[in-house]
């Protein structure tokens, strides 16, 4: 668990940086990021771009932001790689706890609220924004924001990190209540591919998954699979 | 009689209390016109693949502080247990330190559930870890090694995110690595042809980058069996002195000039005459 502390940044400004060590070695691991998650009836649709940049080099062209959390739970990280990896890791496990304790499969809401807990009580250690997505038998399929700082809201359709400001428009335009899960797959991976070619720390490959209560398909668009909007 | 002493429990974390000390100092250090000794960083290039029977570790092995090399020939591939190794480059005492202390925990873990560890165990012990002390311990590591799910590769960075891939690269090199591994890396590869791939990736970061240097290591691991090749390449051997040829046949160089090499135009002698001499011991206990 992060420390509650504030510590002051003297890590940066204290080390005489070497000429040799490249700026890039020392700059945090980000997920730039596009994510997106979509209700459906029976159902979400969850969507990420797979890049990771230390500043302007990318770590990992190949990332898998779509974390699972339980059998039919799933998390979309953006911010900080290290931050949402042990936020997701913490809640992997008190939600796993927590559900043998009930011996029932758990609430996406469960999850949402322990994203939140955590985001919100470390708020100025954490860069976190997450999307937390599901079925489950009482709500059915479940999108939850938790941006940074820590707040939680329900909402039918979401997008977060960096790429996330270039498809507002498009998702407001194009968004339609009742979509069926192949006009969600398709709705997901063009927002997507608008925002992988707009934003710089986006990019690589799409990977989608829908989870309802048959389970949970994954599937990776590559580059040339990427639906194509510019002419030249 | 005696005192009441109300304890403070100790703090976790780092203690930050020499911090202002050490600005202060620094400014006054720069005023004078030097500056503070920089920690060693292992320049670095590391690299792992995985391959069709195991992981094959590689690195550099020069080791630099500031613009110097304080150490030609150092050991950068770390032993965390008999099936996993660790490369790490950052902070060279941070890299050695953190590799120890979980090489530790993970002997007395893996007698506790008398099995062989796993790498992903040995991962999650090195992130939760690294991202405890919230990327201030300067440690970029290509952990490796092969258990009982087969060969695993993963990438740890100081603020405690990694990745699973099949091809990692690390340290200032890295970008020099990658661009070999992007170009020839294929999955399933041979022993050989892996071991040729991890060779040129360091190389290339040997040649490229000027925080890589000397020789190349290799570790390969593979199911019951582990080659530490140290070295397994003296790419920057380090050269013999030429024979002066003005001297002829002289087996071992030497760069002094003979006398009469440089003509002599006048000669002039001053005699100095010693007037008094005295000697002053000093306390060298």
């Amino acid at each position: 668990m992060a420390a509650a502390t504030m510590m002051p940044y003297f890590g940066q400004q204290m080390s005489s940086k070497s000429e040799l060590v490249p700026d890039w070695t020392s700059q945090e691991v980000s997920t730039g990021t596009t994510i997106m998650a979509v209700e459906y009836d029976g159902g979400v649709v969850i969507g990420a771009d797979s890049r990771t940049t230390t500043g302007a080099y990318i770590a990992n062209r190949v990332t898998d932001k779509l974390t699972p959390i339980h059998d039919r739970i799933f998390c979309c990280r953006s911010g900080s790689a290290a931050d949402t990896q042990a936020i997701a890791d913490v809640v992997t496990y008190q939600l796993g706890f927590h559900s043998i304790e009930l011996d029932e499969p758990p609430l996406v809401e469960t999850a949402a609220n322990l994203f939140r807990a955590s985001c919100y009580r470390y708020r100025e250690e954490l860069t976190a924004g997450i999307l937390v997505a599901g079925w489950d038998r009482r709500k059915g399929g479940q999108v939850y924001c938790v941006p940074i700082g820590g707040m939680l809201v329900r909402q039918p359709v979401s997008v977060g990190g960096s790429g996330s400001s270039y498809i507002y428009g498009f998702m407001d335009s194009n968004y339609k209540t009742s979509m069926t899960k192949d006009q969600c797959l398709e709705l997901t991976a063009s927002a997507l591919s608008l925002a992988m070619e707009r934003d710089g720390s986006s990019g690589g490959v799409v990977r989608l998954a829908s989870i309802s209560e048959d389970g949970v398909e994954r599937r990776v668009l590559l580059g040339d699979q990427l639906p194509k909007f510019s002419t030249h | 009689m005696a005192t009441l002493v109300i304890s403070q429990s100790p703090v976790g974390g780092f203690s930050f209390e020499n911090c202002k000390r050490n600005a202060v100092l620094e400014g006054e250090a720069n005023k004078v016109g030097c500056s503070l000794p920089a920690a060693r960083k292992t320049g670095t290039t590391i690299c792992g693949v995985v391959f069709k029977d195991g992981v094959i570790l590689g690195a550099d092995t020069r080791a630099t502080e500031g613009m110097i090399v304080a150490d030609k020939n150092c050991s950068k591939i770390h032993y965390i247990s008999p099936n996993i190794y660790c490369c790490g480059a950052g902070t060279a005492a941070d890299t050695e330190m953190t590799t120890q202390i979980i090489s530790s925990n993970l002997e007395l873990h893996a007698l506790s559930t008398g099995r062989l560890p796993r790498v992903a165990t040995a991962n999650r012990m090195l992130k939760q870890m690294l991202f405890r002390y919230q990327g201030y311990i300067g440690a970029a590591l290509v952990l490796g090694g092969m258990d009982c799910n087969g060969p695993h590769l993963y990438s740890i960075y100081p603020h405690g995110s990694t990745d699973k891939l099949p091809y990692v690269t690390m340290g200032s090199g890295s970008l020099a690595a990658m661009a070999v591994f992007e170009d020839r890396y294929k999955p399933d590869m041979e022993e050989e042809e892996a071991k040729r791939l991890v060779r040129d990736a360091i190389a290339a970061g040997i040649f490229n980058d000027l925080g890589s240097g000397s020789n190349i290591d290799l570790c390969v691991i593979t199911k019951g069996k582990l080659d530490y090749i140290r070295p397994h390449d003296e790419a920057n051997k380090k050269g013999v002195r030429r024979v002066n040829e003005l001297e002829g046949d002289r087996p071992t160089g030497d760069y002094k000039y003979k006398r009469g090499t440089t003509g002599v135009l006048s000669k002039t002698t001053l005699n100095l005459e010693v007037v008094e001499e005295t000697v002053q011991t000093m306390d060298t206990s």
